[in-house]
């Protein structure tokens, strides 16, 4: 039997792992301490938890564990990366290059340094599956680019990004490369140091942790990366990030990447096996539904897909015993279609009537098959009232239409 | 955002959704929108030689407040005279579905329906669009406003 209501928007959070919940406890009571006391049990016991979480977090990307530095989350990390990377190595250029489908917490980072004027950026546009060109980032580098900022894997469309290849031409250029890896930590394989990434951005609560906690993983050699920080204070986390640390929640993020880590290849084909199952049968049972993102380089448990003639905020509405997310205007609080869907190049229509499926960790095949049938009827229902289905039954090419909302 | 109960009413259970045929002399189809913002709606009024709307139908492509403005206001044109219905403001779709200032344009492209189907009513019947007793042209082209 299903469990209703489905949540299945697992890119935008997800719950925490009970075997999560239960190491994080003793640290909220009884093993309450300062990680930063150094003259009492309480503190060491607590620096202790805040040491093996390092080693959890550092494993699953392949990096050292002094070289984790904590944050709130994802979007400070990303933060403190692009604006302390720009801060630090001022004197040697001012240049950015990234990509126009990186998350806001980047995006907005660049815009905030191109308006002070202590940068300019590129915006690196991407192929019709959301993919990056490598060689696209080569030629954008000038003797004045300090940072590449290009993520591992898109939040919205699955697309994972060649940063193998972006990494070698960065250590080819003699540029840092940070990499925004919240999507794809804990669900593929990220190798911090094969990859030859510098600053790598992550946060808990996408893999089964708490929310409020994240890390940024700094480079310490070949080369060592040095950066400004954006918060000053007690110069915790080797001066690079102060406050008293989120102790639990660190303990917590540890262990659900600890958890990631150990079940990470047999949870990866699991979810990849939902996901193709969803997507044959919505695929099956109606016409007019296209990908958005790549068909094979893509985040297992996404499935981005659009919805012709159907808008995605009133079909979000039929679903909802169902919990998804889409790139329609309306669920936006800006009223503008998602600009990652939009860079794909595809019609503004399309962008309109996509649905992101996020499948996770709790999910099910029974799950899947509701949904399925859940969004045929009501999909179907809603072409029923589309004018603009109807019009495209009758044979008029909608793009020859003279709208007149222009 | 919390949709109110009329907005889930009409969505649910939409009014006269359907289509007339465009052939027929005694209907006005107006189609409002862009498929790029959003939004289109088709509302067709069938209306009598006494200016009178009989009945009403409607397709919308859109967010469920756009679905639910354009399904109330076929319930409100009807047994209206078209002059009447004219007049209809979109705040009076507002104020019905409790509509939040973001779905503002939901009622305003209503509205620009009910306009665009008696403009095109009025076009086929050969009545001048002077006989408009306000003068107001239709507003077909101002669209959702985004």
């Amino acid at each position: 039997m299903v469990k209703l209501p489905i949540y299945m928007d697992n890119h935008a959070t997800t719950p925490v792992d009970p075997r999560v919940v239960e190491a994080m406890l003793p640290y909220f009571t009884t093993k309450f301490g300062n990680a930063a006391s150094r003259n009492h049990s309480f503190g060491w016991e607590a620096e202790e938890a805040v040491d093996l979480a390092r080693n959890q977090i550092a494993a699953i990307i392949g990096g050292k564990s002094k070289e984790i530095i904590f944050t709130s989350g994802a979007t400070e990390s990303d933060n403190l990366a692009i604006k302390g990377v720009v801060e630090f190595y001022k004197e040697k250029g001012n240049h950015i290059v990234t990509c126009v489908t990186e998350h806001k917490a980047v995006l907005d980072s660049c815009r905030t340094l191109e308006r002070q004027g202590k940068a300019t950026v590129t915006y690196l546009p991407v192929d019709k599956y959301g993919m990056v060109d490598p060689e696209d980032v080569r030629k954008a580098i000038t003797d004045k680019t300090v940072l590449i900022s290009i993520m591992y894997a898109n939040n919205e469309i699955g697309t994972i990004h060649p940063v193998r290849e972006i990494g070698k031409i960065a250590k080819e250029k003699g540029v840092i490369f940070h990499c925004d890896a919240v999507q794809a930590v804990g669900k593929i394989p990220v190798n911090a140091e094969a990859d030859g990434i510098d600053l790598l951005a992550m946060s808990g609560h996408k893999i089964y942790g708490p929310k409020g906690v994240g890390a940024l993983w700094v480079r310490s050699k070949g080369p060592r990366v040095r950066l400004t920080p954006i918060i000053d204070g007690g110069g915790h986390e080797r001066g690079m990030r102060s406050g008293t640390l989120n102790v639990p929640g660190i303990v917590g993020f540890g262990k659900a990447c600890e958890i990631a880590r150990a079940e990470m290849a047999e949870e990866a084909v699991r979810l990849s096996g939902l996901r193709n199952r969803l997507q044959a049968g919505l695929f099956e049972r109606l016409d007019e539904i296209y990908l958005n993102g790549h068909p094979t380089e893509r985040l297992p448990g996404n499935l981005n897909l659009s919805f012709a003639y159907v808008e995605g905020e009133s079909l979000l509405m039929g679903i909802n015993d169902v919990a998804v997310s889409s790139g329609s205007a309306c669920t936006s609080a800006t009223l503008e279609p998602s600009y990652v869907i939009r860079a794909l190049g595809i019609d503004e229509e399309l962008a309109h009537s996509s649905i992101r499926f996020g499948l996770g960790r709790f999910n099910t095949e029974e799950d899947v098959d509701y949904v399925t049938e859940r969004v045929t009827k009501e999909v179907r229902r809603l072409r029923d009232m589309s004018p603009l289905y109807e019009m495209a039954r009758e044979g008029i090419d909608l793009k020859s239409v003279h709208w007149k909302a222009e | 955002m919390a949709y109110s109960d009329k907005v889930l009413d009409h969505y649910n259970n939409p009014r006269n959704v359907g289509s007339f045929s465009k052939e027929d002399p005694d209907i006005g189809t107006g189609v409002v929108g862009a498929p790029e913002c959003g939004d289109v709606m088709k509302l067709q009024l069938k209306i009598n030689d006494r200016g009178v709307i009989e009945d009403a139908r409607f397709k919308t492509f859109g967010c469920g407040s756009a679905i639910a403005s354009s399904s109330y206001v076929t319930e409100l044109v009807k047994g209206k005279h078209i002059d009447e219905a004219i007049a209809i403001k979109n705040t009076v779709i507002v104020k019905e579905l409790n509509l939040p200032p973001v779905k503002i344009h939901c009622s305003v492209l209503a509205e620009d329906a009910i306009k665009a189907a008696i403009g095109d009513w009025k076009k086929r019947k050969g009545v001048a669009q002077a006989d408009d007793p306000k003068g107001e042209p239709s507003r077909a082209a101002t669209g959702s406003g985004e």
